[in-house]
């Protein structure tokens, strides 16, 4: 049988698909281990007893200074910050991208302004960021709105502008105005392109977080990354990263699930 | 003048190339009109300007002696070859869809018995069509031929003035084609439309219509195909049996209704 038509079934796939990463940590740990054997102080590569030795202070035991506990106030910092850049960005995307994408006078007049600014490296734009809003929240949030909106919007732009043409003659056929055209129509069929979008974004969107957090904050988990590093803390690190990616990976999934429940026909679930 | 669809003297250019040129037409209330024509004769064209998709580039169009506005509007309704419904909603949905745009402007949704009354129209429209078990399917869960009663159904539920047909069943399997044939003289009988329907087959084009248009050009320059458009270089008036049992059945060309430059089209 050739390789394309191959379908693992449901249980073997989770199993083709934990083998990789099973095997990243085996390499891993035999590494460290190795690493260890030689210098048994070794800092680079921590091997789990010492990561959860150091996770557990931070995790279970409030600061001396602030008396917060500081994995979680790390948490609810960073993932304020990115639900509040999202949030902005989403519902900018929408509206931006509804009318740019239905009312070509709009599109006309503003299509270019949103493509010179999505243009722009976000990071560039950092330091006015920070000039004009201060080093405090705003400055972070703006960075994920900055830096993930324009995309968002263009894409929900081109989206809806590739809409067929038959179904916005056909919508006015039916006595819809400019109006009903763009609730009925376009909104609706941009939903999921949104939640696609919002999915898409989520790299860029942690990305920019970390920056923001890396350069000027007191809290968050980029900015805790970035401390601990300057103690070699690997111990610290690779935990905080893995947390990230686990944190990344839920969203994703939440993202898909509400799709496919909130928009089945554009999955074509129950065909 | 009786007509209830006039085409006075229309062009249609894009630059320099010519698709239509100098087309007049009258089109009576209750006939079935069929367009058809070789690849690249206009017969879309002529549909879209019907339509108010498309503007002409001169000549006006009546409806009723009012010149028609340059966009589309609920007094004609389509039917194209794909893309016809919204994926988005329900069988049920699609049909509601132009009641609502209708009785609720700002919202262009329904509440109470507005809602009930609009519901129960949209399904009686759906029974008609055949439709009558899938209601709640989505489009994308429906044959090709069940999303084209959809849209025949969600084009009616305005009772248009006219309904226009760009090859709709141009993408069917012939036994559905046969069936969709019976389902559009049978809604065309009942609900005494109007019918303007372009398509490439020619047996449908006679079985169905009362009258046939054919789209040509009149005069070709090897050297500038572009330059001249296409006209209607033939119009048969078909008399057909009020109520043809099948779809199918051959209907009898008048002998003498051969009229050519009825209209003067050149």
């Amino acid at each position: 049988m050739r390789w394309v038509n191959r379908r693992p079934r449901r249980g073997n796939r989770m199993l083709l698909g934990a083998i990789p990463i099973i095997l990243l940590i085996v390499l891993y740990l035999a590494v460290a281990g190795a690493r260890h054997a030689v210098n048994p102080a070794d800092k680079i590569l921590p091997l789990p007893g010492a990561m959860i030795e150091a996770m557990a202070s931070l995790v279970t035991e409030p600061d001396q200074l602030s008396g917060e506990y500081l994995f979680w106030a790390d948490t609810l910092a960073s993932l304020t910050r990115l639900g509040i850049g999202l949030a902005i960005s989403t519902l900018s995307a929408l509206l931006v991208g509804l009318v740019l994408g239905i009312l070509p006078p709009v599109r006309a007049t503003f299509g270019p302004l949103v493509t010179g600014i999505a243009v722009i490296p976000p990071i560039a734009l950092l330091p006015i960021l920070f000039i004009a809003f201060g080093l405090g929240e705003t400055a972070k949030v703006a960075l994920i709105v900055v830096g993930i909106a324009p995309f968002m919007m263009r894409d929900i732009a081109a989206h809806i502008g590739a809409l067929p043409r038959e179904q916005i003659i056909k919508a006015q056929t039916l006595g819809a105005s400019s109006w009903q055209v763009m609730i009925r129509v376009a909104l609706p069929q941009a939903m999921p392109r949104l939640i696609q979008a919002v999915r898409l974004s989520l790299g860029p969107a942690w990305v920019f977080l970390i920056s923001a957090e890396a350069i000027a904050a007191d809290i968050g988990l980029g900015y805790r990354i970035f401390l601990v590093r300057r103690y070699l803390s690997m111990d610290i690190i690779l935990p905080y990263v893995a947390w990230i990616a686990l944190l990344a990976v839920v969203m994703d999934l939440a993202l898909t699930w509400a799709s496919n429940r909130l928009f089945p026909w554009a999955h074509g679930a129950d065909h | 003048m009786s007509a209830l669809l006039s085409l006075r003297n229309i062009w249609v250019e894009y630059g320099e190339k010519i698709v239509l040129e100098n087309v007049s037409l009258d089109i009576e209330e209750g006939s079935f009109v069929s367009i058809i024509g070789p690849s690249g004769a206009g017969k879309s064209s002529l549909l879209r300007v019907i339509l108010g998709q498309e503007t002409p580039t001169r000549g006006s169009i009546l409806l009723d002696d009012v010149p028609l506005p340059g966009e589309c509007g609920p007094d004609r309704g389509v039917v194209f070859q794909r893309y016809s419904v919204f994926p988005h909603l329900s069988a049920l949905g699609n049909v509601m869809f132009g009641l609502e745009c209708k009785q609720a402007p700002f919202s262009s949704r329904l509440f109470g018995s507005q809602k009930r009354a609009a519901r129960e129209k949209a399904e009686e429209m759906l029974a008609h069509v055949g439709l009558d078990h899938s209601m709640h399917l989505y489009p994308a869960e429906m044959s090709g031929g069940m999303q084209q009663r959809l849209a025949i159904a969600q084009a009616l539920i305005k009772r248009p003035r006219i309904l226009l047909l760009d090859e709709p069943f141009g993408a069917l399997d012939p036994g559905i084609r046969t069936d969709m044939h019976a389902l559009i003289t049978q809604l065309w009988n009942e609900y005494r439309l109007t019918v303007i329907m372009v398509t490439h087959d020619i047996k449908e084009a006679f079985s169905l219509g009362t009258r046939v248009l054919t789209l040509d050009k009149r005069r070709h320059d090897p050297h500038a195909p572009h330059r001249y458009g296409a006209t209607a270089v033939y119009d048969l008036e078909l008399t057909r049996k009020e109520t043809p049992k099948a779809a199918d059945a051959e209907p009898e060309v008048s002998a003498g209704s051969i009229t050519i430059d009825n209209n003067h089209n050149n």
